[in-house]
């Protein structure tokens, strides 16, 4: 299992790597996916199979798919690799490298401290994860169910538009 | 894991086989019965009944021009088609076809192939994006749309069966169905499920994705040879994945009277709900893009959540179980 761990690990890493770096943003969102994908592995591995699916099913199936919905209708091409290409100068890496070094310094010295506690590799059943969610944590899935919900009616609310008729036949009488 | 006697490689390898020649064979059956329903004879020429035209579209594929577009995206374009025929195989890999012969009993059971499925809708969006083509584009876009959207009452309307098994396991949902199948008490989450299915499918009536009297071929308009084959492959073989679903989930999968062995029982209803998705492409038109949208969210959605709704209630008064909240 230990190898099987590594292996996922690493491509997730590889494969983040390559969504920030990549010039066309297909791509980059495929190597999202992977990444996804990856990290349900690694979910998998370390005893949550429900994390695991549910990592593939809404972030890889549903979020990705949807950025992907609304560049295909924004029709970036060519033009927009090229901005990409000006926009990714070497110098933008350097903030986020620095402040990822420091995360990594912290890491680093909190293994070493070794106050961890290691992967029991138990395996967490979905109902267990369904009683916590609905019982200890419950206000915190209230709250995010009403902030999803506010997200909802504020996109119906921008979306929403006088309905075209384009038929004479299709009129409706009362609007 | 359950006990097999049978060695997982051989089903592995019995599974594969079986089913990747099923799907090709499909090619003849629905031709045939098309016919059949329209009153047409359909391929009848090559070998009995014309089976043989299956040898034919197949040779016929593989030695066509495998032609990648100059300007469509090379890597994404190849591997758009590898994606649907690989996430629906991998589906298959929770289906129990007789007791003992499933490949994998996985603890996630059915969300595997909800997850499995969500990935398949990347064939479509990929394929069509990289095409590089406004046709294949607009059917990608409405692929898109179309399968995130069934994906929700996909999953909603199987919560059902899974409320009243108590578990995610295919294995256990048909054991739990010896006194009676999941259609009767379930038949709200019978109905949404095949419906999402065929959607998923993007079988008629809703293939809107591919709509070949608006769109050309949608988003495959650009792909030829075994690319195209793949993704004509992936078709059926989804098919027979919705269709063994249904079977699994809602109609016993392999129970039946004693005298006949449970694969065959399994196979049988399979082919039933195969014969229906025939059927219902013979019969039904296709309905608009903005029609499609409206029937899952106005009618799908609130249905799959009010039967998740009485079902839950249900259970939870034939449990008896006392309520107690405590924060």
């Amino acid at each position: 299992m230990q190898v099987t761990f590594y292996i996922a690990a690493g491509v997730a890493i590889l494969s983040t790597i390559m969504v920030i770096t990549r010039f066309n943003i297909i791509h980059a969102l495929l190597y999202l996916v992977v990444s996804f994908m990856a990290l349900a592995v690694v979910f998998y591995i370390m005893g949550a199979p429900f994390a695991a699916a549910l990592e593939v099913i809404v972030y890889a199936g549903a979020i990705v798919v949807l950025i992907i919905f609304v560049i295909m209708m924004l029709n970036l091409k060519s033009e927009a690799v090229a901005q990409e290409k000006k926009w990714l100068t070497p110098e933008v890496y350097v903030g986020p490298a620095i402040l990822c070094i420091i995360l990594l310094a912290e890491l680093i010295y909190t293994i070493g401290v070794g106050n961890t506690v290691g992967i029991t590799g138990q395996i967490v059943d979905v109902k267990e994860v369904g009683q916590s969610l609905y019982g200890e944590y419950i206000l915190g899935v209230e709250l995010s169910g009403m902030l999803l919900m506010s997200g909802i009616v504020g996109a119906y609310h921008l979306g929403r538009q006088k309905k075209k008729v384009v038929h004479r036949f299709l009129e409706k009488p009362e609007e | 894991m359950t006990e097999t006697t049978i060695h997982p490689g051989l089903i592995i390898a019995g599974v594969l086989a079986g089913l990747l020649t099923i799907a090709p064979g499909l090619i003849w059956l629905e031709r045939r019965l098309l016919a059949l329903w329209q009153d047409r004879y359909g391929p009848n020429r090559a070998g009995p009944f014309g089976v043989l035209v299956v040898l034919a579209d197949t040779l016929k594929l593989f030695f066509k021009e495998d032609w990648i577009p100059p300007f469509a995206d090379r890597p994404v374009f190849v591997i758009a088609p590898a994606i649907v025929a690989i996430t629906v195989l991998m589906s298959f890999v929770i289906i129990p076809f007789a007791p003992g012969f499933i490949v994998t009993d996985f603890n996630i059971g059915i969300l595997f192939f909800l997850a499995m499925s969500s990935m398949g809708a990347y064939s479509i969006i990929l394929g069509g994006w990289a095409s590089n083509n406004k046709y294949a584009l607009l059917g990608a876009m409405r692929g898109a749309a179309q399968l995130i959207s069934y994906e929700v009452f996909m999953g909603l309307s199987l919560m059902g069966v899974v409320l009243l098994t108590g578990s995610f396991r295919l294995q256990a949902i048909i054991e739990a169905q010896r006194d009676m199948w999941f259609v009767v008490p379930q038949f709200l989450g019978f109905v949404t499920f095949l419906i999402a299915g065929i959607a998923e499918t993007h079988r008629l009536p809703f293939d809107i994705p591919e709509a070949e009297s608006e769109l050309i071929a949608g988003f495959h308009s650009e792909y030829s040879g075994m690319k195209f084959g793949l993704f004509f492959v992936g078709e059926y073989l989804g098919i027979m994945l919705i269709s063994s679903l249904v079977v699994c989930l809602f109609f016993g999968g392999w129970l039946g009277p004693d005298f006949l062995p449970p694969i065959v029982w399994f196979i049988i209803k399979m082919f039933a709900f195969i014969f229906l998705f025939i059927l219902l492409r013979a019969s039904l038109p296709r309905p608009r893009y903005d029609q499609l949208m409206e029937f899952g969210w106005k009618i799908l959605l609130p249905v799959t959540l009010l039967n998740l709704l009485v079902t839950a209630a249900i259970v939870l008064y034939q449990s008896g179980a006392e309520m107690n909240i405590k924060f």
